[in-house]
């Protein structure tokens, strides 16, 4: 089987299938994750370029564990200590990189659609890491690994996405994946911070009311409150969205059912997330990190064929 | 398509196997299993049920190896991984690799590079059902044969519902 894309650009235009083959293969990486020599030589003659125009340490790390346990030659870009510095375009940087011989390129950039553009010009494989306020397939990948591994099943599952969904790519690379699943979603927020008619587009619940959510979900998955994306006024202050909107232990102390935590990170700890909530036994942020690595070298491996 | 083994010889292709290691191992305390995917695993489910029943005091170790990430044609597809399950550890200890058909040796050479990925076996050891040794790429022989057969190198030679068939080009 092979997917059906040679682009990892969006959740959006992958199939059922894409996704099934994604994650039934990050369950095999997860196995080589934990022999003696965590690696394998599948990506040996391959060359990836992780390319940052925004900041990151999870993904950046993850991409490049999963590039370096698939005995990929990796280059690492940053745009701060690099030549779009001094003004060079994207285009004109990945074509110069490229005429190094690099096959695929992993890519983070504010502007969204900008890993879009660029597989519209350039001949190498393109895995978004993040653009804009579009998409983060790979999150939204290890994140149902994640929920199917904890659960058993995506399928039926009922999922909250609570928080930023506004600014939020990983709330509409889950909530795509999710939907396409098979399992239910409810956007919770405050009014200000969830898109107007994201219910009719998405196909998704809306509900602003944090408890009644979590009453409701099997699976909570928190976002962080994307200060940098946040021009306006939103909400008047962390201390009151935290008061509305943050989980702390006597609200998921007072539901009915034990539900799982998760959040993609880096968690505002005592905002979105209180300490203990975040590092109890119901919260699987550790494990999203691990199932991480193990999802990228599955897209990785995936994309990496000659065509 | 003819058939090379039916499945009664196929039956008593495995019960030979079985006993020429029963031989070769009269007790199993350092002796590992592991069958190849895909078709070397449904050889291992059949042999291992023979072994334990003959070591009835002892668990037969048995798991199971995929090469998908070891291939070395990988580029030219990208293929789906099988399952991957060795619940022991392998070092020092004697390797008895299973497959369905050994061809050019390649499945087997990459076979090893995953088992050394695990650990540092004492000795490994090879069991096919089906040998077409004259078209070996690698220096690589079973100790323990079913059935040798004479074939063109354009033939296929598989595991199909319990019988072994060749396709002729």
């Amino acid at each position: 089987m092979q997917l059906s894309t040679r682009h990892l650009l969006g959740i959006k235009n992958l199939t059922k299938e894409d996704i099934s083959l994604i994650l039934s293969t990050a369950a095999q990486f997860k196995e080589v994750l934990q022999r003696p020599v965590k690696k394998v030589p599948s990506l040996r003659d391959v060359t990836i370029v992780n390319l940052f125009y925004e900041n990151s340490t999870r993904t950046r790390f993850s991409f490049e564990l999963a590039e370096k346990r698939l005995s990929a030659d990796t280059i690492n870009f940053a745009s701060s200590s690099s030549s779009a510095a001094k003004g060079e375009t994207l285009l004109d940087t990945v074509n110069n990189i490229l005429s190094m011989k690099v096959d695929m390129v992993v890519m983070r950039h504010s502007a969204s659609g900008a890993p879009h553009f660029l597989a519209q010009h350039i001949p190498a494989a393109i895995i978004n890491a993040g653009d804009g306020i579009n998409e983060h397939p790979t999150q939204g990948l290890l994140d149902a690994f994640s929920i199917q591994e904890k659960t058993g099943a995506l399928a039926g599952r009922k999922v909250a996405i609570v928080g930023d969904i506004m600014h939020s790519r990983v709330a509409q690379s889950n909530i795509y994946l999710l939907k396409k699943m098979g399992a239910d979603v409810t956007v919770c927020g405050p009014p200000t911070l969830i898109p107007k008619y994201i219910g009719e587009a998405l196909g998704v619940n809306v509900n602003y009311n944090l408890k009644e959510t979590l009453e409701w979900c099997d699976v909570a998955n928190v976002l962080r409150i994307q200060l940098e994306r946040q021009n306006q006024v939103l909400f008047s202050s962390l201390r009151e969205y935290s008061l509305a909107y943050g989980i702390n232990r006597n609200l998921l102390d007072s539901l009915h059912k034990e539900i799982v935590i998760m959040h993609p990170g880096p968690i505002n700890r005592g905002v979105e997330l209180d300490s203990d909530v975040a590092d109890s036994k119901q919260s699987i942020i550790l494990q999203q990190v691990e199932n991480g690595v193990a999802v990228r070298m599955a897209v990785l491996y995936l994309l990496s064929g000659k065509n | 398509m003819k058939t090379i083994l039916t499945s009664t010889q196929l039956t008593e292709a495995i019960t030979v196997l079985v006993s020429k290691i029963n031989e070769a191992h009269p007790t199993l305390a350092e002796v590992v299993f592991v069958g190849i995917q895909q078709g070397g695993v449904v050889v291992g489910n059949d042999m291992i049920v023979a072994l334990q029943q003959l070591h009835a005091s002892e668990t037969v170790q048995y798991g199971q190896l995929d090469i998908t990430f070891y291939r070395d044609d990988i580029r030219n597809e990208i293929l789906t991984p099988d399952t991957m399950h060795l619940p022991f550890a392998i070092e020092n200890k004697t390797v008895v690799l299973i497959d369905d058909v050994l061809f050019t040796g390649r499945t087997i050479k990459a076979a090893l590079d995953v088992l050394l990925d695990y650990g540092r076996p004492a000795k490994v050891e090879l069991c096919v059902l089906v040998d077409r040794k004259e078209h070996r790429q690698f220096p690589i022989q079973a100790d323990y044969v079913g059935l040798t057969v004479q074939t063109n190198k354009a033939d296929k030679v598989k595991l199909v519902n319990k019988e072994v068939v060749l396709i002729s080009k």
